[in-house]
This record gives structure tokens, C-alpha cells and sequence, in this order.
């Protein structure tokens, strides 16, 4: 395939350049061209009025196509640490009931542990109608081998259309080894999900240079269609007090259970008083405070609320307050109740990282700040006034 | 110890502004750098040199142009860079790439070690050296944050969690992703930048590789970008009005009892 412009229909417009993500197409002799830097994402097509930019695909042989009728249902990846259920799994199930209701099709829990069958059960209660359940000791931690290789034998066996995956450590880590070893597609890190209404494919949305542009991303060909799914994203899903799935429990093959690595040891550090990712009301501080010094603020604003504490990135970067504490594409996604911004100007870096929350207040002096365009509430403002006022008038 | 460490070009995201009236990507400018988390992955192949001899080869896939990646691992103290660059290669999302990039490896030969960053920072998806890893059929750990010890052809490494670390006893070949922990990358030496000007890259196309063209490019790869946009992060928001600090903290306060808080 290849995408070029026809020099005949280029008016020299130039409304195709600022589409490019990658920069590739220039003006030469007044028209435009694309260059080598061009990656065939088709970001330009619909740009121009002329309809001067072409997309020529290749007569290649036939490949050998996949059946897809014969892939069906939603499946998430129950994701567990010390045989706890985490929290990302209950995402999964909310978002993956959608996407199976939509398709009128089942939604299925994977589940990989030792001693977990209470717990497997136990998402049934989640909307799961059925919950797929390996136990062996040696899938009671994580480890990239047996995981991926079990994952990989029991999507050849029950031919999921779509696998979601929590994008935490683990499922960053062995999903994808899975997708190689079925030759399918996988998009990282998705904050949105939907269905192609004319072909039910699996469109999957995701940020891309640093939060600064979103592409969605389809798998037309091939099956699963697999995505990991990003932390605090997606709304949970509730439990019900009925449970009428089933809980399959399948035997784990020999192959699943060989290990290249050993786990030789684990050291949990010692959490923040508030996990960040985790509250419910989190009061962030940005470059706005002045001085790292004034970060004593922004901690006295989240103790009086009962809150965590979180930054911009240029006051992580200038070294003011640790990387834990970062909101933003680099940093943490929060999706807490309250969220405050001090001093935060709002870089889309920092907007993707905490615009689903659900109440959004911004104190900032500058009026034209992006911050006020996601805010609820916005105060214009010194932060060094509004917040001694405000920690004096909240504190309970 | 042969080491091979995986780059790629990207454009300096740090670099990157919206243009506020068309809400698009302004890049004239931008400059391309090696990606932020390759220079950790290259300065640790350069210590692992340093400490027990051999050979450290960097190897890219990308335009021509990101013979410039090659040149600045060079000037670090890279010893070798191959640039894998076709015209059939465009349009590669991760499988292709792992795919592509593995039968050079394999083409290569004769590594004990790979080292990719964690991710890139303009796709960010972290995927390719997972990918890379299982179509060598190796092991694989992902966000190594220190190389504890290499001996009797086993690496002991610190693989970073949400909750801390697991210490983790891999044979080797293996392939290692490593996070910004792992070390403080050096800066080119003027030795280096010197050899790194007049170094000319291993060029290699699709001709060069043993490889089925239809894993290759666009027809390789299973996902396709079909619409990219800027977000939309808009909300029907108010600013709130007041003379006082006392007033507008009291005001929000009223307004957030109004949504639910209990403040």
C-alpha cells in the first residue's frame, strides 16, 4: 500500500499538513507531498477538499484468512496478587458486559491461581457468565512463561472474539507474548472502547505522543481482538447478589506449566498514606505554587479533606516532589471524586491523566488557563490566598 | 558478552504543542531523538561492556533518516549499529516489528543479552520487546530496574511492580525491558562523537533478512489506525465569582456540598 498526492487535484491548501501525526507530508513547489517519514496510518485521508490524497493498496496474494464467525464472546483477564482479585478486574468486567451485551454474546472471567476457587466464584457475582478457572501452584504468582503460554492454549481452544487485559505490570508484561503466539492484534494502554456498527469489529481508542493525540485502532482480520485496558479508566462493575454463571474449571497443560524464570523473592515497599491511583479526593499541586516549599499547601488542602496528594509534571521534573505523585500520561490516571488543581495550567499531558473525574476544581490565576475548560468549578485567583481560605473554611 | 540493544527513532514529545485554534499538532521543528528509554537500555549494554568485555550493537528500524539514532548510540559507545530500513517495512504496527526486528536479530546471532527500553514515547505501548522476546523464544522480564548479578549464563534482575519490586533468576539469552531506575545514562564523550559523525550504519532491507514478506509492513499487521484525533476534554464548567478568598472558599464549599460532599 502506499499514500500519495495527486499533484494534479493539490490546490497547495496545506489543510493536510497539521494531520499528519508523524509530520510527513511538506510543501514542495507549492504542493503538497509526503515523505519517507510516512507510516501509512491514514491519518491524512479524509483531510483534503480536493480529494487529492490517494490511497493505493497493493494486489497481493491472498493470505490465508481466519474464520472469524468462529470467534466468539468478550473475555477479561482477572487479574490477582497473593490471591487477591485487583481492583482493574472489576473494570474490565464493567466495560467488558458492554461490549459482550452489545454483541449478544457471553462475557468470561479468566482466572489463573492456585487455591482461588472461592474467589472465581466470587466473579460470578460480577456479571461474568462464566468464569474459566486454571489452578496450579505454579500459577500462583505471576510469571511471564506459564501465563502466556495458558492464556495462548485457552484462546486456541474457546476462540474469544475480543481479550481485554488490565494495562497494569503483569498484563503489559505477558499479553504481549500472548499476541505473538496467536499472530493477532493487540492495542496497548485503551481508554475507550466501542463496536463498529456495520462490521462489529472492536474499535479501540488509545492516547499516543505523550497524551497530545488519541488514535483509534481497529483489528479487521484477525481474532482475538486484544486490548490492555488502563488503570481507573473504566467504571467497575457492581455486585449482584445472583450469580447464575457457570465456573469452568480447566486442567492446566504441561506446556503451562514450564518456567524459564524463578521468582526468587518479592519486596513490597511501603505504600504512600493515600495509594494515589486509589482516592477518592486528591488535591494536586502544579508549577503555579512557586516554590516547592509551598507544596505544604497542597498537603494541608488534601489532609483537611481526607485526600492524597498529587503534581504536575514540571514539578516532579524541577525535582519539587516525588515521581509517585505525578498525575498525567507519564504519571499516574485518577479518577477520584474530587479532584483540585492548584496552580496547574492543564497540559493535555496532565488533562488525560485526570479529566473522568468526577467533580474537577481549578484555582489558577491565569483566566486563559486549559485547566478552566475541564473544570467544574473554576476559581480565578492567587492559590496562595484561595487555599489558606479554603484549608481554613473545609477543615472539618 | 554479546549485547544487542533495541532504539527507535521518535519525534521529542516534550516538544510537542497544540496549536490552540485548530486543536492540531504543531511539529515543524520537532526534533527527532532517540527515544527517551533507549538510552537507559543503551547505557546499561555499555556498563555490561565495560564490566565483562564483548560487544554492544545497537539495531533500529525506521526511515533512513534514523541513521541518526545508530550515530548518536555510537557516540555513547555503542560498538555496531544496523538500521533495517524498506520501503516494505512502513506501515509495521508492533507484531510486525517484533517480528521484522527478530529475524535480524536472529540474523545476527551469537547474543546473550537484549535490551529494549520500557516502552517508546511516542506509541507508548510497550509491546515490541515482549514481542521481540517470543518470536526468539526466550525470556523475557519487563521493567528491570537493576541488574543484579550475571553468572553461569543466568542473570538475576529486579523486575519493578506496582507494589515494589521481584527479584528474578533468568537463564540466559534473555530479553530485558528497563525502566529509568536502572541507571543514569552518560553523556557522548568527544572520542565518541568524533566516531560517531563519520560512522556509516549495517544498512539492511528485506533482501537481507530471512523472513515471509506477508508477517512484513502493513500486510504483517493485524491492528490498523483508522482515526486519530486531538481530545476533546471540554466540560460545561463554571467560574466561580467572589471579592474575597473567604467568599470563594465559601462558595465552592456551598457547591461541593451541592454535588454530594460532605465538607
Amino acid at each position: 500500500m502506499i499514500i500519495y498526492i495527486d499533484q494534479e487535484q493539490c490546490t497547495g491548501c496545506e489543510v493536510c499538513i497539521p494531520t499528519c501525526p508523524f509530520g510527513a507530508i511538506e510543501m514542495r513547489e507549492d504542493k503538497a507531498y509526503i515523505n519517507e517519514k510516512c507510516t501509512l496510518c491514514g491519518a491524512c485521508l479524509d483531510a483534503c477538499p480536493m480529494q487529492a490524497i490517494v490511497k493505493k493498496v497493493d494486489e497481493l496474494p491472498k493470505k490465508k484468512e481466519t474464520d472469524l464467525s468462529l470467534y466468539r464472546g468478550v473475555w477479561i483477564f482477572a487479574e490477582q496478587r497473593k490471591g487477591k482479585i485487583q481492583s482493574v478486574t472489576y473494570e474490565l468486567l464493567g466495560e467488558g458486559r458492554k461490549l459482550a451485551d452489545e454483541r449478544k454474546e457471553e462475557l468470561c472471567a479468566v482466572l489463573f491461581g492456585h487455591n482461588m476457587k472461592d474467589a472465581a466464584k466470587e466473579l460470578l457475582h460480577y456479571g461474568a457468565d462464566k468464569v474459566f478457572y486454571m489452578d496450579d501452584p505454579m500459577l500462583e504468582d505471576f510469571q511471564d512463561d506459564p501465563y502466556s503460554e495458558c492464556m495462548a492454549q485457552l484462546v486456541r481452544q474457546y476462540k474469544p472474539e475480543i481479550l481485554l487485559c488490565g494495562a497494569t505490570n503483569i498484563g503489559r508484561s505477558f499479553i504481549p507474548q500472548v499476541a505473538v503466539k496467536l499472530e493477532t492484534g493487540l492495542t496497548a494502554d485503551c481508554t475507550g472502547f466501542d463496536i463498529d456498527p456495520k462490521e462489529g469489529n472492536l474499535l479501540q481508542t488509545r492516547p499516543a505522543f505523550g497524551g497530545n493525540i488519541f488514535a483509534t485502532i481497529a483489528t479487521h482480520h484477525h481474532r482475538p481482538q486484544i486490548a490492555t485496558v488502563r488503570h481507573k479508566v473504566m467504571k467497575p462493575a457492581e455486585r449482584k447478589d445472583q450469580s447464575p454463571g457457570d465456573l469452568i474449571e480447566v486442567p492446566v497443560p504441561e506446556e503451562g506449566k514450564k518456567c524459564r524464570t524463578k521468582l526468587i523473592e518479592r519486596f513490597e515497599e511501603i505504600e504512600e498514606t493515600v495509594n494515589l491511583a486509589e482516592a477518592d479526593i486528591i488535591v494536586s499541586g502544579g508549577r503555579g505554587l512557586g516554590d516547592p516549599k509551598h507544596f505544604d499547601l497542597i498537603r494541608d488542602l488534601a489532609k483537611a479533606l481526607g485526600g492524597a496528594v498529587g503534581a504536575s509534571r514540571a514539578t516532579v521534573d524541577a525535582g519539587w516532589i516525588p515521581y509517585s505523585h505525578q498525575v498525567g500520561q507519564t504519571g499516574k490516571t485518577v479518577c477520584p471524586k474530587l479532584y483540585i488543581a492548584c496552580g496547574i495550567s492543564g497540559a493535555i499531558q496532565h488533562l488525560v491523566g485526570m479529566r473522568s473525574s468526577d467533580v474537577i476544581v481549578a484555582v489558577n490565576r491565569d483566566p486563559e488557563a486549559p485547566i478552566f475548560k475541564v473544570a467544574t468549578f473554576g476559581i480565578v485567583g492567587d492559590l496562595h490566598e484561595i487555599v489558606p481560605a479554603m484549608i481554613k473554611h473545609f477543615s472539618r | 558478552m554479546n549485547i544487542i540493544v533495541c532504539i527507535k527513532q521518535v519525534p521529542d514529545t516534550t516538544e510537542v504543542q497544540i496549536n490552540p485554534e485548530t486543536g492540531t499538532l504543531i511539529r515543524d521543528g520537532v526534533p527527532s531523538i532517540v527515544n527517551p528509554f533507549d538510552m537507559y537500555a543503551i547505557e546499561e549494554g555499555i556498563r555490561l561492556k565495560e564490566k565483562f568485555g564483548g560487544k554492544v550493537t545497537a539495531i533500529t528500524m525506521g526511515p533512513p533518516q534514523a541513521k541518526e539514532a545508530i550515530r548518536d548510540a555510537v557516540s555513547l559507545g555503542v560498538d555496531d549499529g544496523i538500521l533495517l530500513s524498506d520501503r516494505g517495512f512502513a506501515g509495521s504496527d508492533t507484531l510486525a516489528t517484533s517480528y521484522t526486528l527478530s529475524r535480524a536479530i536472529m540474523k545476527q546471532g551469537g547474543y546473550d543479552l537484549i535490551l529494549c527500553g520500557k516502552q517508546a514515547s511516542d506509541g507508548d505501548t510497550a509491546q515490541v520487546g515482549p514481542g521481540i522476546a517470543e518470536c526468539l523464544d526466550i525470556p523475557f522480564v519487563a521493567f528491570v530496574k537493576k541488574i543484579e548479578d550475571i553468572a553461569d549464563g543466568k542473570a538475576r534482575v529486579e523486575r519493578m511492580m506496582e507494589y515494589g519490586h521481584d527479584v528474578i533468576e533468568t537463564p540466559m539469552p534473555v530479553l530485558l525491558t528497563v525502566v529509568k531506575e536502572i541507571n543514569e545514562p552518560r553523556l557522548p564523550s568527544l572520542r565518541g562523537k568524533m566516531r560517531a559523525r563519520k560512522y556509516e550504519p549495517i544498512m539492511m532491507t528485506k533482501e537481507d533478512l530471512d523472513v515471509d514478506p506477508a508477517r512484513l509492513g502493513l500486510d504483517g499487521s493485524p491492528t490498523q489506525v483508522i482515526k486519530v484525533f486531538t481530545p476533546d476534554v471540554k466540560r460545561a464548567g463554571e467560574i466561580l465569582e467572589g471579592e474575597t478568598p473567604d467568599e470563594y472558599a465559601l462558595e465552592l464549599k456551598k457547591r461541593l456540598k451541592e454535588a454530594g460532599f460532605a465538607i
